[in-house]
């Protein structure tokens, strides 16, 4: 019916794109979910989070290791496995958030902003080393019985395919999602979470308790960034402890991108990287997807330096 | 009759500079203090060291029998007692609305967990919360423009919200800082009003102001600080005509007025 895609052909067919729109959006989700953590933590503290992409990476370990121990324990149905992981990637993650926030961050609140983020890449160091000496070394493999099944399922979208593997990413990276926007904008703890970002005395004397709000954003974010951990464990299929270091980086960039400090755009830099990335992969060369994406990020900081959406300074978190 | 608010030698120095030296104050439910004095003379500052901002060099504060100095703020919110600000403190980014369920946390705590379980008894005081919001805004009459966002409110309407914030948090004593700064004459006869009315439902108010005849029209009692010390206390009539009030505010002047 058709030729088969050439990558070196300048002009790309309508089911090129639907391809590299699938496949830019899924990884784009996850940087968005990663990106958010950066984002909230920044619209409360206005301190950079540096540490985020290791509580990624614990989250990636913790949910493996939570698929082998059901696994073996004879619970297979990954129905049920899956979404269990996942929520107990999040649960450690968050608790390693909190841990982050107390010895890295609560002490050096009121610091110059180079003791924050010094103590931050500090605590990354650690993490990873952590990672590294107490779990292994060497690289760890997503359990197959789970992502294989996944992966092979596929749907036809028109002319491309779609993975049920993919399909579990857009799912839960939206519901996530959703249900952050829903806690900030609907809820009176998002309310709370605001106030902080915008006057944390203020917020205290209407009887809040700042530093325990603090804590929970940084909980949520950290659990934000252990599901897309688990995403990407899976996806990827291997996972080590310096795992979570470009991805870091890369969901660093799309907070910036997209205006940090405002949580649609953590998601929309999400997206926009993500979507760069795969359309280099496919027009120029996989190699040069890193490249792009950051790129992107300069020209557009050229011409926004607050990011896309990063207008209003005050609308923080 | 036992005061609310008892502020005893409280004292607060930055540095070398005495800020706050030796203030005393008694506030009584459904009564208005107010307390003046030039510019620098410490007010704000008392006002911090009340609501738990600024830590206390000396002296205490009991608010219904209870200390609270050396308490973090929240825990002062929570214990009854607080506050406006001079220059308006509200959070741009909210509704009016908004603005007001911020003040409710004093009364309803526990709101990480609250929101996780989402347990009936969360609900329910949820449910209330929003309609004692809804009811302070009709209160202070901004009861229709619950969806305004702060910082477009009109000034006048910004300080009658803060007012409105300050309540949601079920205060027994209230400070309000300059309440009419910066108002035009219709909008500080309204603010009177608004005072009033609020120590009519049994609130002890203590109220910093500039504006002589919003101080002398409102209070009950007053108390006058000059370089951080207390230099006169009295009905407004004993101050009115107290030399030592007359010169530490209006140099030479005869009487102070607005």
């Amino acid at each position: 019916m058709q030729t088969p895609p050439n990558p070196d052909s300048g002009a790309l067919l309508f089911s090129q794109m639907l391809e590299i729109l699938i496949n830019g959006l899924a990884r784009g989700s996850v940087y968005a979910l990663v990106a958010l953590g950066y984002t909230m933590v920044y619209g409360i503290l206005g301190m950079i989070n540096f540490a985020h992409g290791e509580i990624f990476m614990i989250g990636m370990f913790a949910a493996v290791f939570a698929l082998g121990a059901m696994g073996s324990a004879g619970l297979v149905a990954v129905g049920i496995t899956l979404p269990l992981a996942i929520l107990l990637a999040m649960a450690l993650s968050a608790g390693f958030g909190v841990m982050n926030e107390r010895i890295a961050y609560r002490k050096l609140r009121g610091a110059h902003l180079l003791a924050p983020l010094t103590s931050a890449i500090g605590m990354s160091i650690v993490l990873q080393n952590f990672v590294m000496l107490s779990v292994t070394k060497g690289k760890v493999d997503f359990p197959r019985a789970v992502a294989q099944p996944l992966a092979n399922t596929t749907w036809s979208l028109g002319p491309v395919q779609l993975t049920a593997l993919q399909a579990v990413i857009f799912a839960t990276t939206f519901a996530l999602m959703c249900g952050l926007f829903w806690l900030v904008q609907r809820t009176r703890l998002g309310i709370a979470l605001r106030a902080v970002a915008q006057d944390r005395t203020m917020a205290s004397l209407c009887g809040m308790k700042v530093d325990r709000l603090i804590a929970f954003a940084f909980a949520l974010g950290s659990a934000l960034a252990a599901a897309a951990g688990a995403m990407v464990a899976m996806y990827q299929g291997v996972l080590r402890f310096d795992s979570g270091y470009m991805i870091g980086l890369k969901a660093f960039t799309a907070a910036i991108l997209g205006g940090i400090g405002n949580i649609p755009g953590a998601v929309l830099g999400g997206l926009i990287i993500g979507l760069t990335e795969d359309l280099t992969s496919y027009t120029i060369k996989s190699e040069w997807k890193q490249t792009t994406a950051f790129a992107i990020l300069i020209l557009v900081l050229w011409l926004r330096p607050r990011g896309l959406l990063g207008e209003r300074v005050a609308d923080k978190v | 009759m036992t005061p609310v608010l008892k502020a005893t030698g409280v004292s607060k120095a930055f540095g070398g500079l005495k800020a706050v030296s030796a203030v005393s104050i008694e506030s009584h439910a459904g009564q208005i203090l107010s307390i003046i004095g030039p510019n620098g003379a410490g007010k704000t500052t008392f006002f911090n060291c009340l609501s738990g901002i600024y830590p206390l060099d000396s002296g205490t504060v009991e608010l219904g029998g209870g200390r609270i100095d050396g308490l973090a703020p929240h825990l002062v919110s929570r214990a009854g007692l607080s506050r406006s600000f001079q220059n308006i403190r509200l959070f741009p980014e909210m509704t009016a609305l908004q603005n007001v369920q911020v003040g409710r946390f004093a009364r309803s705590p526990r709101q990480i967990l609250g929101t996780i379980l989402r347990t009936r008894a969360w609900r329910d005081r949820e449910r209330a919360s929003l309609e004692r919001s809804e009811e302070l805004l009709a209160f202070v009459g901004l009861g229709d423009r619950a969806d305004s966002w702060a910082r477009a409110l009109p000034y006048g309407l910004q300080r009658r919200l803060e007012v409105a914030r300050a309540l949601a948090t079920d205060p027994k004593v209230l400070l309000l800082d300059e309440p009419g700064a910066g108002m035009n004459p219709q909008e500080i006869v309204d603010m009177m009003a608004l005072v009033k009315s609020i120590a009519r439902l049994g609130v002890a108010v203590v109220v910093i102001e500039h504006h002589m005849k919003l101080v002398m029209e409102i209070s009950d009692r007053i108390v006058v600080l000059d370089h951080g010390e207390p230099i006169a206390e009295g009905s407004p009539d004993e101050i009115r005509r107290d030399p030592r009030v007359v010169e530490a505010y209006l140099g030479r002047s005869e009487e102070p007025h607005g």
